[in-house]
């Protein structure tokens, strides 16, 4: 009888469906926590708290792209400075930040467009190239358009002052984890449905996938698409942290940095695009206190790429799916 | 919920950790950040590494020197002087968060000597709504001469437009009728330097700009070689006055070149050109401060001697002498301000102005004006050094004459640190 009640129980615990929590319910905890945390942590740490969002915000996009569909893009930095830019020129002019919220966000979005159809038809290191080339392309656009976009100058941003007595860094940590939780809820709806799993059978198998009724080629546009539009609001975000937009503040080494946070945190989980976006922040941080207490200040710049290689080549090591796999299979073995 | 569990745990130690250092201040105990009875703690932004690194790394452990000299002696008003330098990289993002690191955690006083326009341009509002001093910027933007809008910036440097009136006012007089041209650096910089040789000379015959995102200047080089310009004006940093010279001499072209200030430190650019070095030989640049070949001058004696003894020796090149010159005028805006320093205090000193140092002419400042130098003097290079000919000039960014300055150049006290 005993073993009867054994079997009966594991069947069930073994048939049951588990329940997928909403992200309804990641989101408006994760909310909550910033919320305390911005009221409980300095100022200078509110604005790294801010600029954390602001990472999320594109390495969430780029995981699904790059994790989840299989395209590599190393010109994410250039989307960024396409939203950045968009949201300068209009906040200039018209001094409203939702609208240019929504500018930097469409703009962007028509750039992954045009990218995306043509990356649609490339594969490795053609992909490669041509997301590279965009990286290059945004420099010489604005040192040749210098009268709208000021060239290597580039562009202050006349901030709104923040509502009330709000101090400047917990409203920029506010407005920034707005927009990382918003992309987070979309991207986390997004691929728990079916464009979520034609975005995975086009990675594992495109003729495979073609075969199933995927329609390949607009769903990798797709993908660089919502992938762009999270860029683009990343560098949005970045526009309010910084309130200056210049070619400078994304230089290639940025989406070559963005790229291996993905991988370190986990490529194609957001768990880990947020893994990522902490050590983009952390890293350099850490980078800059051990120059320090060594004495030696001329390593700081140069050792924040040694530290992300040296953690690329570890955590690769370790744990091929990055950092939060390891995470992931310690709750699978229990 | 383990994994809304994790993302929580994920967050909070990340707050945790970074709350472990936020108490790591300045430990300032009064009202005044970064001043305490026995310290004043000041920062500043500077590319120690990256493209703009080479040369203008040397800046700050040359003004840290002069401090721990002062240090050494005592310090100011029984304060000692911490200097705390952050690597940007000349990268406006790294520029945003290092100066807020200085401000809202370390609480420094003041920013003392923050480098570049493009870098320091995205800092004045940030700097202005926190009420921190804005001292000495290292570049010769008129940006930093907005008294209604940023009143605690200062600038340091000539505006690019005194001294390009000053460059073209030598073009004039000494090689008129010569065909000119310009090439300069796709903003600020070039900019009002090109508007300061046109002020003088008229317009040029052909104008370039170069960004610092793509080293290659041949189709500008070529373009003037191929429109016959016999004289051409460079508003450049030094790695691209090198690759000018380095590429004129490719293609045969040897026109007379005159350099602005920022780009042509015989040692900084001879290091960039390597073999070619020699191709220095004859430049015309300018200079307000003492040169570092001057062995007779006090002020390089002074400088020497610190930097044997606080700053390992290092190479002694324009750099250094600019780095400490910045370290002395803030100790003297330090003396001026008082026992009890505070920052709209220091601000009111500076505009006092009455500073006597190394500069070949006089500090601008006044509750009017915020630039820094009003003018400069011209340098030729021979034998590999650079030699000052004739008299200093001073002039303004607007219409006022370029004039000789002739006044007695004064020399350092005694003990090498100024009094009040």
């Amino acid at each position: 009888m005993t073993d009867l009640k054994e079997k009966q129980v594991t069947t069930s615990a073994v048939t049951t469906p588990k329940r997928r929590i909403s992200p309804f319910v990641y989101v408006i905890a994760g909310a909550l926590v910033i919320l305390a945390l911005t009221y409980t942590l300095p100022p200078f740490r509110n604005y790294q708290l801010a600029t954390v969002g602001a990472y999320f915000t594109v390495t969430a996009g780029l995981t699904v792209l790059t994790g989840l569909n299989g395209q590599l893009s190393l010109g994410h930095g250039a989307l960024m400075a396409t939203g950045a830019y968009t949201f300068a020129l209009t906040q200039n002019k018209w001094l409203h930040t939702p609208v240019s919220f929504v500018a930097a966000i469409l703009v962007t979005t028509l750039a992954g467009v045009v990218i995306g159809l043509a990356a649609a038809r490339l594969r490795g290191p053609y992909l490669a190239g041509l997301t590279l080339a965009v990286a290059v392309v945004v420099p010489s656009v604005t040192s040749t358009f210098d009268e709208v976009f000021n060239s290597d100058m580039g562009l202050s941003v006349a901030l709104d002052p923040p509502p009330g007595v709000i101090p400047m860094e917990r409203w920029q940590a506010w407005l920034c984890w707005t927009g990382a939780l918003v992309t987070a809820l979309l991207l986390a709806t997004l691929v728990r449905g079916r464009f979520g799993r034609d975005l995975r059978a086009v990675r594992d198998d495109e003729t495979a996938a073609r075969l199933a009724g995927v329609n390949v080629a607009r769903t990798q546009v797709l993908a660089f698409v919502v992938s762009a539009a999270c860029a683009g609001l990343s560098g949005a975000l970045f526009a309010v942290l910084a309130q200056s937009v210049s070619p400078g503040a994304f230089p290639l080494t940025l989406s070559l940095f963005l790229v291996m946070a993905i991988v370190i945190g986990g490529l194609g989980r957001l768990a880990g695009a947020l893994l990522g976006a902490i050590l983009l922040v952390a890293l350099p941080a850490l980078a800059q206190s051990a120059a320090e207490s060594s004495g030696s200040q001329h390593l700081e710049g140069n050792l924040a790429l040694v530290i992300f290689g040296v953690v690329l080549v570890v955590v690769m090591l370790a744990a091929p799916g990055g950092i939060a796999s390891i995470r992931f299979d310690f709750w699978r073995k229990r | 919920m383990k994994r809304t569990t994790a993302v929580f745990l994920t967050v909070l130690l990340f707050a945790g950790a970074c709350d472990s250092g936020s108490g790591g201040g300045s430990g300032s105990s009064g009202s005044v950040p970064g001043v305490t009875d026995s310290e004043v703690v000041v920062g500043t932004h500077m590319p120690l590494t990256g493209p703009a690194a080479a040369g203008y790394s040397k800046i700050a452990p040359a003004t840290k020197a002069y401090f721990d000299f002062v240090n050494a002696n005592g310090g100011i008003n029984g304060r000692k002087i911490t200097y705390k330098v952050k690597d940007d990289g000349y990268n406006p993002a790294t520029t945003q968060q290092v100066v807020r690191e200085l401000v809202l955690q370390d609480k420094v006083f003041a920013i003392l000597n923050g480098l570049g326009t493009p870098t320091h341009t995205g800092v004045l509002d940030f700097l202005k709504t926190n009420k921190v001093p804005d001292l000495f910027v290292a570049s010769g933007s008129r940006n930093w001469n907005q008294v209604d809008k940023y009143p605690g910036t200062f600038g340091f440097n000539p505006d690019y437009t005194v001294e390009g009136k000053i460059l073209g006012t030598y073009v004039k007089q000494n090689l008129a009728g010569k065909k000119t041209c310009f090439l300069g650096q796709d903003d600020d910089f070039g900019k009002d330097s090109l508007a300061g040789v046109e002020k003088t000379l008229g317009p040029v015959a052909d104008k370039q700009t170069y960004v610092t995102s793509n080293p290659n200047v041949g189709p500008q080089i070529g373009a003037f070689k191929a429109a016959g310009c016999e004289v051409v004006v460079l508003a450049t940093i030094p790695g691209f006055t090198a690759l000018s010279l380095g590429t004129a001499a490719k293609i045969g072209y040897k026109p007379q070149f005159v350099v602005s200030n920022v780009g042509a430190d015989p040692a900084t650019v001879s290091k960039a050109l390597g073999q070619a070095a020699p191709l220095l030989e004859g430049v015309v640049s300018a200079n307000y401060l003492p040169l570092t070949t001057d062995d007779s001058s006090p002020w390089i004696q002074l400088y020497k001697k610190v930097n044997a003894q606080y700053n390992n020796n290092a190479e002694f090149d324009n750099n250094v002498v600019y780095g400490m010159s910045v370290a002395y005028l803030f100790v003297q805006s330090l003396q001026n301000a008082g026992k009890d320093l505070t920052r709209d205090g220091i601000v009111a000193a500076v505009e006092k102005n009455g500073f006597q140092g190394p500069g070949l002419v006089p500090l601008r400042f006044s509750d009017k004006d915020h630039a820094g130098y009003g003018g400069t003097q011209l340098t030729k290079i021979q034998s590999g050094k650079a030699v000052f000919f004739g008299t200093a000039f001073t002039t303004d960014d607007a219409d006022a004459p370029v004039q000789p300055y002739t006044a007695q150049a004064v020399t350092p006290p005694q003990n090498g640190i100024p009094a009040a």
